[in-house]
């Protein structure tokens, strides 16, 4: 069952959750996305070129932050269109974890479409990553 | 404006390999039954799979020096997918790239290529607009 407009207002948060990122997580990204830019699994190169360490793929973090919404909606199908602002970088230790969160909230209802607009809010230890991420959901 | 890139045909394993790294649980994108049951031809993308249809056409981009564009200085800006339909596994998808803008921002260019991504019929399945910073030398 998809979540109905009626019920819906904006401001409510739809879904949270956290994801928790590894090095594993980066390198399973880069087969399965074809990216093997090496900042996203090798430190030497990641520091070679500047960055405080090895990062994780902006589309990674766009992938996953989508997910809660889908988790709410049922059906990926009801996503119709989806942006981001990669703002900051997601630095994903050797060892261990980081983790990446993330609150929806209904940013606009349009009624007349049966649709609603989606805000992200993703962060990592209290900072936001991404920047005007929005999903626009068919409710229909 | 660029030539279409190859078709790129979606294949099952591909979505279920790309839905695990995006922590896509949902059982539509790994599951051809439910994929079906929710009214699917077979199992359906991530939102953001058509990025690995964007890939090739960018290169495109990147590789033509006429763009001028030094691969090592770019920066992903922003990224977008605007859809008309779902893609499942099954589709024969095929990329061509535009350039939309070209803006330069304080030494930095930015760039925004749209790739239309279209099925086998010809008929629109998602856009995908990418933003990418050129950063500029030192």
């Amino acid at each position: 069952m998809s979540p109905a407009i009626g019920e819906l207002a904006v401001g409510d948060v739809v879904a949270e959750s956290v994801f928790a990122l590894s090095r594993d997580s980066l390198v399973r990204y880069a087969g399965a996305s074809g990216d093997f830019n090496p900042i996203h699994y090798r430190d030497d190169v990641a520091i070679s070129v500047g960055l405080p360490g090895v990062l994780a793929h902006g589309m990674l973090t766009m992938g996953i932050a989508v997910q809660p919404v889908v988790d709410w909606l049922g059906d990926p199908g009801r996503v119709v269109d989806y942006q981001v602002r990669f703002t900051r970088p997601v630095l994903v230790p050797a060892e261990g974890t980081v983790d990446v969160r993330v609150v929806a909230k209904v940013g606009q209802l349009d009624a007349e479409a049966d649709a609603a607009r989606i805000d992200l809010t993703v962060t990592v230890s209290g900072e936001t990553v991404l920047g005007k991420a929005q999903v626009r959901v068919g409710l229909a | 404006m660029f030539p279409s890139v190859a078709p790129y045909l979606v294949g099952r394993e591909k979505v279920r390999e790309f839905a695990r790294a995006v922590f896509a649980a949902n059982p539509v994108h790994s599951d051809p039954s439910a994929a079906r049951a929710a009214g699917y031809a077979d199992v359906v993308a991530p939102a953001t799979f058509p990025v690995v249809i964007q890939e090739q056409a960018l290169e495109q981009l990147l590789a033509d020096p006429q763009s001028g564009i030094d691969f090592s200085r770019v920066v992903h800006g922003d990224q977008r997918f605007s859809y008309s339909r779902p893609i499942v596994a099954g589709d024969e998808l095929t990329a061509t790239l535009s350039v939309a803008s070209v803006k330069s921002l304080g030494g930095h260019s930015m760039v925004t290529a749209e790739s239309a991504i279209v099925d086998a019929s010809g008929e629109h399945v998602v856009t995908a607009i990418s933003t990418l910073v050129v950063r500029g030398e030192e």
